[in-house]
């Protein structure tokens, strides 16, 4: 296979098919939480993809050059949360610095970041992950995969964030309302989401 | 007194999924079996418990502007501490688990336990604290895997408990079934909740 079309089908798995959200459980909490309106749902999203490929790109290069070179692979939990709060903390000075109206509307976004588990998430799966002839993830496949997978986690935020609106207008039993019928949503677009996977229940 | 009124209250009152409703992807990634949801909460347990000591020992001597980073780095290394004693004494656990073992240094209950309380508390009601959370949130885990084992193998804790002629609702145990679980436990809670007022 040419290396484009390992790249459409990585952009594939990310995106439908093991989806952050609906299939692996990551970034639930601003999933859950930042979906009530959409246009911060949207501002929430863009950051995400952001923050998810630069993080993507630091932590392999400190994965290959730092832990793996001296041989001190069991402080990765340490080191990738270390990268990935400063550098959203470096990111948030330099967008404050250089583009004050990104600012005004990522901004506030930021420093929940780095308590997103989807960052931390991609980095260390990035770390495990096999192409298809076998091999593990070079430095271009660990950002893409950064990429898309935050493009995959910003799609479901945004579907989300749409139908949430919408629902506010509807009837329902007063016990429902809030998270449970967001979870209950959650549920049938993940249903819906395993047909992409050919899967039958 | 005191001391046990913080121990308790993590498990009802103030308990970290259903009432606080924080750290969401550990629940509804590793409740599909029992034993997961319980070699899960321990872990968290542990790290809570270990995080809460140490945060509020060092809270005099943490500038507050940069004690997230210090939390983090706290919790970050106790995590570590259990990857790796998970690793050597029950491997099969720790493969189940996967990536959600690392992934408790971003779950939301620890740090928000480090700064809501430890930060704020001396030594023993932290202990308390960490404790009490920690059962709460093994307790739910344990409450949504039992729901979803049961509908969705027909087990529970790998004993078989409905009769063979069940036919498994496979669903339950996969991604929606999680989802679904949650969602209506939330909902009959909330019920139970309005009736009382």
């Amino acid at each position: 296979m040419t290396y484009l079309g390992e790249i459409f089908v990585m952009a594939m798995t990310a995106i439908f098919i093991q989806n952050f959200i609906l299939s692996r459980f990551l970034g639930l909490c601003p999933y859950l939480g930042v979906s009530k309106k959409l246009d911060s749902a949207i501002g929430m999203g863009l950051a995400v993809i952001f923050v998810m490929t630069l993080a993507s790109a630091f932590c392999y290069l400190i994965d290959i050059f730092l832990l793996r070179r001296f041989g001190l692979e069991y402080l990765q939990t340490i080191a990738f949360i270390l990268t990935i709060a400063a550098l959203v903390q470096f990111v948030e000075m330099v967008i404050q610095k250089n583009a004050p109206a990104l600012y005004k509307s990522l901004g506030v976004f930021l420093p929940l970041i780095t308590t997103n588990c989807a960052v931390l998430g991609v980095a260390i799966l990035n770390t495990g992950m096999l192409r298809s002839d076998g091999t593990a993830y070079n430095f271009l496949d660990s950002v893409l995969n950064g990429f898309f997978s935050g493009v995959g986690f910003t799609l479901m935020l945004l579907a989300m964030a749409g139908i949430r609106m919408r629902l506010e207008m509807v009837e329902m039993p007063k016990s429902m309302k809030g998270m449970p019928i967001a979870l209950i949503l959650a549920g049938t677009m993940a249903l819906a989401f395993y047909g992409f996977m050919g899967f039958k229940i | 007194m005191n001391f046990f009124k913080e121990l308790t209250k993590g498990i009802i009152k103030e308990n970290p999924i259903f009432v606080i409703v924080l750290g969401m992807c550990p629940t509804l990634a590793v409740t599909t079996s029992v034993k997961n949801a319980i070699g899960m909460g321990l872990a968290a347990t542990f790290v809570l418990l270990c995080s809460n000591i140490i945060i509020s020992l060092i809270k005099d001597i943490t500038p507050s502007s940069i004690r997230i980073p210090v939390y983090v780095v706290v919790i970050a290394a106790f995590v570590s501490v259990v990857n790796m004693l998970m690793e050597a004494y029950v491997p099969a656990l720790h493969k189940s688990l996967g990536l959600f073992i690392p992934l408790i240094v971003v779950n939301c209950i620890i740090l928000g336990r480090a700064e809501a309380f430890a930060s704020k508390n001396n030594v023993i009601m932290s202990a308390a604290d960490g404790i009490g959370m920690g059962l709460g949130f093994t307790l739910s885990l344990m409450v949504v895997s039992t729901i979803r084992e049961l509908l969705g193998a027909g087990t529970w804790l790998g004993i078989k408990i409905l009769p063979a002629t069940y036919d498994p609702m496979l669903v339950a145990i996969l991604a929606p079934g999680a989802f679904l679980t949650l969602g209506f436990l939330m909902a009959i809670l909330s019920m139970v909740k309005e009736k009382k007022q």
